[in-house]
This record gives C-alpha cells, sequence and structure tokens, in this order.
C-alpha cells in the first residue's frame, strides 16, 4: 500500500520533473543573449591578450606580426619606467588603504550615533550624493578648483596671503590630490556596508553596557567597533585583493606630462603606450601583467577570507 | 539602588548631552564638505566671471546672470551631446536590463545544468579582465568602433548587477513557479508574469545602478566614438575641461563688464550634467537598502 504511494508520488514527480525539462527549451533560450554577450565582450577580448606575444603591428594585425614569445615582458620589466608605475601603483593604492578604507567606517559609526535624526540623514545623504557625480565632472570640479587664475583654492589662498600655486602640474601633490578626491566621492558610499552591519547588532548588547556604566565611547569602541569587525576584515581584505588596480579613468583625467612621474600607474602607462606610442605589444603585456597579478590577489584574498571568518566573498 | 541607578543615568545624560552636541556639528561639518564644491559650482555658474576670478563669490551668487548658460547653450554640440546622452541612457539602459535580467532568471534556477558552472563563467570576468587594449581591438575587429552599438550593447551587463539580480531571483518561493508548470505554464510566461513583477524593488535598484553608470559613462564613450554627432555630454565636457588646461592663459580676458567666462561656462555645463543626478537621487535612496542586503557581501 505506502510502497504504491510513494510509487505513485514518484510518479507524479517524475513527470512533473519532465514538464521542466520540456519546458527548460525556453530556459536555455533565456540563457542563451546573456552567455552570446558574455562570449562576444567578455571572452573576446581575451583572445586579443596574444598580442603581448607578438612586435604587434597596428597596420597588418596579427597576421603581419611576428611573434617575440616573452620579450614584450622582459622589456616591460626591465625598462626604466618599470618600478615607477609599480611603485605609483602601490603607493596609490596605500594611501587609499590607510584613509579611503577606514574613514569610511568612522562615518558610519558617526551617522548611526548621530541622535538627531535630520542631522544624520542629511549626512549620509550628502555623502552618498557625491558617489553619484560622474567621474568627469568630479575631475572638472577639481582641475577647476585648483587652477592657479581661477580656482577658488588659489583665491582663497591669495587672500590670505600665500602664493597662487598651480597644484595640477606638481608631482608632489598628485597622490594627495587624488586620495582626497576619491574620499570625497566615495566615503558615503563605502559607509552603507558598514551602517548596515551597525543596524544589524543586537540593542541588548547596548542595553547591557548601558547597564554597566559604559559611557557612549566605551560603547562604540567595545560594542559597536567589536560587531562590524567581521564586516571590516571583508571589506579590507577585499581592498587588499585590487591592490594591483587603479582605476584608470580619473587618472587620465587629472595628470599630465608634469605629473607623470607621480601619477603613472600601470593602466594609465599601458593606456599610453598603445594610444599615444601605438606599442601595442608591449601595452598589452603590462596589462596582461596587471590582469594576473590582480586575478592571484582577489583569489588569495576569497582563500584568506574563507579561511578566518567563513565569509566568501562570493 | 533605583536612586544611585537614576543618579548614575544623570551622570551618563551629560556626557551625552556633549556628545550629541559634538555629532551635530561633525554632521554639519560633514554635510559642508560634500555639499560645498557642488554649491560653489552651482553660485559661480550663474555669477558675473569677474567676481568669481576674484574670489568675491564664495558664499553667494554675486550680480546674477544667466549669460554663462546662454553661452553654453549655444556651443556646438551641446544638445547633440546632452541628445545623445539621454539615447544611450535609455537605450543603454533596456539593453542592460534585458540582458541582465534573463540571464539572472535562469541562473538562479538550481535545476539548470551546468548552473555552476555557468555562474562561474560570469563571475571569473570580475576577477580577470582582458584590459582596456584587448577590449579596445574586439570592438575594432568586430567593425564596431565608432558605432552607437558598441555603446548600447557593448556594455550590457555589469557582472556585479547580474548577480545582484539573481540572488534577488533565488528568493522568489519555488511554490510560485511550480504552480505555474502545473498550470500549464513555461519559462517565458513564469518570468514574465511573475518573476518581474515580485522583483520590482531589485529592478528598480539595478535599474538605477545602470542608469547612473549609462549617464556618467564616459571613458569607453571617449575611446569608441570619433563622431562629434555621437558623443555623450560626459564627453562633451570632457573635451571642454581639457580645452580649458591647455590654453589657461584665456583668464586674462575677463573684465569687471563680462558676463561670461570660459570658467563659468565650465560650471554651467558641470552643473547640466549633475541636474539629472539630483532628480533621480531620492529614488536611489528609497531602494538602495534593500539592494545592498541581498547583492552585497554574503555574511
Amino acid at each position: 500500500m505506502a510502497k504504491q504511494q510513494i510509487k505513485i508520488q514518484k510518479k507524479r514527480n517524475f513527470s512533473f520533473v519532465i514538464k521542466k525539462i520540456a519546458s527548460s527549451k525556453e530556459l536555455y533560450l533565456l540563457l542563451l543573449p546573456g552567455i552570446i554577450w558574455y562570449l562576444l565582450f567578455a571572452y573576446r577580448p581575451m583572445t586579443e591578450l596574444k598580442i603581448a606575444f607578438y612586435d604587434y603591428n597596428v597596420f597588418q594585425g596579427i597576421k603581419g606580426s611576428t611573434f617575440v614569445g616573452l620579450q614584450n615582458f622582459m622589456e616591460f620589466f626591465r625598462g626604466k619606467d618599470f618600478p615607477r608605475v609599480l611603485k605609483n601603483t602601490l603607493m596609490i593604492s596605500f594611501w587609499q588603504l590607510l584613509i579611503c578604507f577606514p574613514l569610511p567606517i568612522a562615518l558610519a559609526v558617526c551617522v548611526t550615533e548621530m541622535k538627531n535624526k535630520f542631522v544624520s540623514r542629511m549626512t549620509q545623504m550628502s555623502t552618498l550624493l557625491t558617489h553619484f557625480i560622474s567621474v568627469v565632472v568630479v575631475c572638472g570640479i577639481v582641475i577647476n578648483f585648483l587652477s592657479p587664475s581661477t580656482g577658488v583654492i588659489n583665491l582663497v589662498l591669495e587672500k590670505i596671503g600665500v602664493d597662487p600655486v598651480y597644484f595640477m602640474t606638481k608631482p608632489e601633490y598628485f597622490k594627495g590630490i587624488y586620495t582626497l578626491m576619491t574620499l570625497w566621492q566615495n566615503a558615503g558610499f563605502d559607509a552603507l556596508v558598514y551602517i548596515a552591519a551597525i543596524m544589524g547588532i543586537d540593542p541588548q548588547l547596548y542595553e547591557a553596557a548601558t547597564v554597566d556604566g559604559a559611557g557612549k565611547m566605551k560603547k562604540i569602541f567595545h560594542v559597536t567597533i567589536p560587531a562590524i569587525v567581521p564586516t571590516i576584515v571583508t571589506m579590507l581584505i577585499l581592498k587588499l585583493g585590487g591592490i594591483i588596480k587603479v582605476g584608470y579613468e580619473a587618472i587620465l583625467l587629472l595628470y599630465q606630462p608634469a605629473t607623470y612621474s607621480a601619477a603613472d600607474v600601470i593602466s594609465t602607462y599601458s593606456y599610453r603606450l598603445a594610444f599615444e606610442n601605438g606599442n601595442y605589444g608591449l601595452s598589452v603585456a603590462a596589462g596582461l601583467f596587471e590582469s594576473v597579478v590582480a586575478f592571484i590577489m582577489v583569489i588569495l584574498a576569497n582563500r584568506f577570507s574563507k579561511k578566518i571568518s567563513d565569509n566568501a566573498l562570493w | 539602588m533605583a536612586g544611585n541607578k537614576r543618579k548614575q543615568g544623570q551622570v551618563i545624560g551629560m556626557g551625552e548631552r556633549v556628545f550629541n552636541a559634538v555629532m551635530i556639528v561633525l554632521g554639519i561639518v560633514i554635510t559642508f564638505i560634500a555639499l560645498y564644491p557642488i554649491y560653489y559650482v552651482l553660485i559661480s555658474s550663474f555669477s558675473k566671471p569677474f567676481f568669481v576670478e576674484n574670489g568675491d563669490v564664495l558664499l553667494k551668487i554675486k550680480e546674477f546672470t544667466t549669460a554663462s548658460y546662454e553661452a553654453v547653450f549655444k556651443r556646438d554640440g551641446l544638445w547633440t551631446s546632452y541628445g545623445n546622452a539621454i539615447f544611450y541612457t535609455v537605450f543603454g539602459l533596456m539593453a542592460n536590463m534585458f540582458f541582465t535580467t534573463t540571464m539572472a532568471y535562469a541562473l538562479s534556477k538550481k535545476y539548470l545544468m551546468g548552473r555552476k558552472l555557468l555562474t562561474l563563467f560570469t563571475v571569473f570576468t570580475m576577477w580577470f579582465s582582458a584590459g582596456i587594449i584587448p577590449t579596445y581591438m574586439n570592438f575594432n575587429n568586430l567593425g564596431l568602433l565608432d558605432t552607437r552599438t558598441a555603446i548600447i550593447f557593448g556594455f550590457a551587463i555589469e557582472t556585479y548587477n547580474l548577480i545582484i539580480m539573481k540572488s534577488f531571483f533565488e528568493q522568489v518561493p519555488e511554490a510560485l513557479e511550480e504552480a505555474a508548470f502545473i498550470d500549464g505554464a513555461g519559462h517565458f510566461r513564469v518570468f514574465w508574469n511573475i518573476y518581474l513583477p515580485l522583483s520590482k524593488p531589485a529592478l528598480a535598484t539595478v535599474g538605477l545602478f545602470y542608469g547612473i553608470s549609462r549617464w556618467n559613462g564616459y571613458f569607453w564613450a571617449m575611446q569608441l566614438l570619433k563622431d562629434d554627432n555621437k558623443i555623450p555630454l560626459q564627453v562633451f565636457l570632457k573635451k571642454l575641461i581639457v580645452e580649458r588646461v591647455s590654453n589657461p592663459s584665456d583668464a586674462a580676458i575677463v573684465t569687471k563688464a563680462s558676463l561670461t567666462s570660459p570658467t563659468t561656462q565650465v560650471y554651467a555645463l558641470i552643473i547640466l550634467a549633475i541636474v539629472p543626478m539630483i532628480v533621480v537621487f531620492p529614488f536611489i535612496q528609497r531602494y538602495f537598502k534593500t539592494g545592498l542586503t541581498v547583492g552585497g557581501v554574503k555574511g
């Protein structure tokens, strides 16, 4: 009796599965556009990485170019520019980690600690707003504000008796400008994930701390921060994974030949090699180096994250 | 006992009052830092350039004029690029949503054959990218240089958004689709009549993400589009800024009587580029938290 029932059940399940499979033609049709897109626009470009192994001739294409093996990579690593671009890349990432990583955490704590709901919302919204302004506009604002003759920074400096400085042409200011600019643009957005984490803290922990006589600062350092450490660690690892990749869009807009010595990172260097010098082979080799290192870092970061916090990033 | 507790509460209360006051001041300072640059650009764009370039416009508009906007409106290519920006945003967004939702739906099905491999197939592109030049060469080889097609379809999927969408679809109860299948519906209908209507918050979140990156996108538009009739606003703006940087000496021409200058015109153009963002921003706010909790860091 029972056996028969199970059989019927199985049969029904089976027919359901059949139905699913039959209708799954539609499922695969839904999948198809995406697959085609990835093949055409994400994977097909990867085949172009072969340029890195050729003395590439733009006019004759890959067929008219000679295969040179690892020569482009050798040229890149031994070239006089390599130490400079690598150092700039790492230093810009270092400043990002030092300034643009901890301050959003502080911002999140401040925003959630503000008793005055209006001020809290205002702070949150205004810092978030800047994230949605385009990189061209932000760089445009920076360039114009720092202009020696008409920029507001220099106008104010002049008023207090300081000679105008043409900041954008001075290599020593570049990393600072870039760091502050990204901080201004992204702090509010980066704080979101911490705000969400803080909102998720059990209110009883705060009540217990109050009973124990803890003041506001004590609560922040003994309840809030420890509670969001897993989020902080996850975000830190994520950031460390991307250390070799510095966004090229903003740097391409901000730098100029006078500041190349401080501003040139691997991606912008690779960009110029191809589009300004026409040296495609060397350019793609530099880009491939960056991609491979970034890939390894991300994999390591994920491994590490899994190990210490049981928190896979994906 | 009770008295003791209250006393303690009062002591904390004093400290807390100071703390709260400090927090309010801090909030105002942060807000000021965030908004002042935009505010400065706004008041400068409506002021006479003489005062702007003299450092007299710091807190409010001086001698209101719309001359900079009028000059910008008359510039060759402004309206073309503004129209193009709207064109790329609207049609680009449609392409984004079509490619992203269809694929996310299929990938959200646990019984999809090869689901794990297919997900890896998409996520891998987040870890390893071909880079600028190979991507450019690819567009070249596909014959898509200087075409609107390249902009609209070439950037139809951002994997991060695809993953957010997929996680949302995974949360739709399976019972719903089973009931629909038993009633004879296929995946098209389940997708269209069940999943999409149920995922409105997710669609709004992902749509806003895409819409913003469409409106703000400049790099590939600049690289791929050579024809001035096809460039979007951001590229137009970029050209104007570079133009300014390459000859900064033009500031000298400004006199007390001039109504507009290259500087105030750039400021006017910046405002024109920001306005659409400010308009959609309240919507961004509303949908943000849902999108983050689902798609963000898994915990």
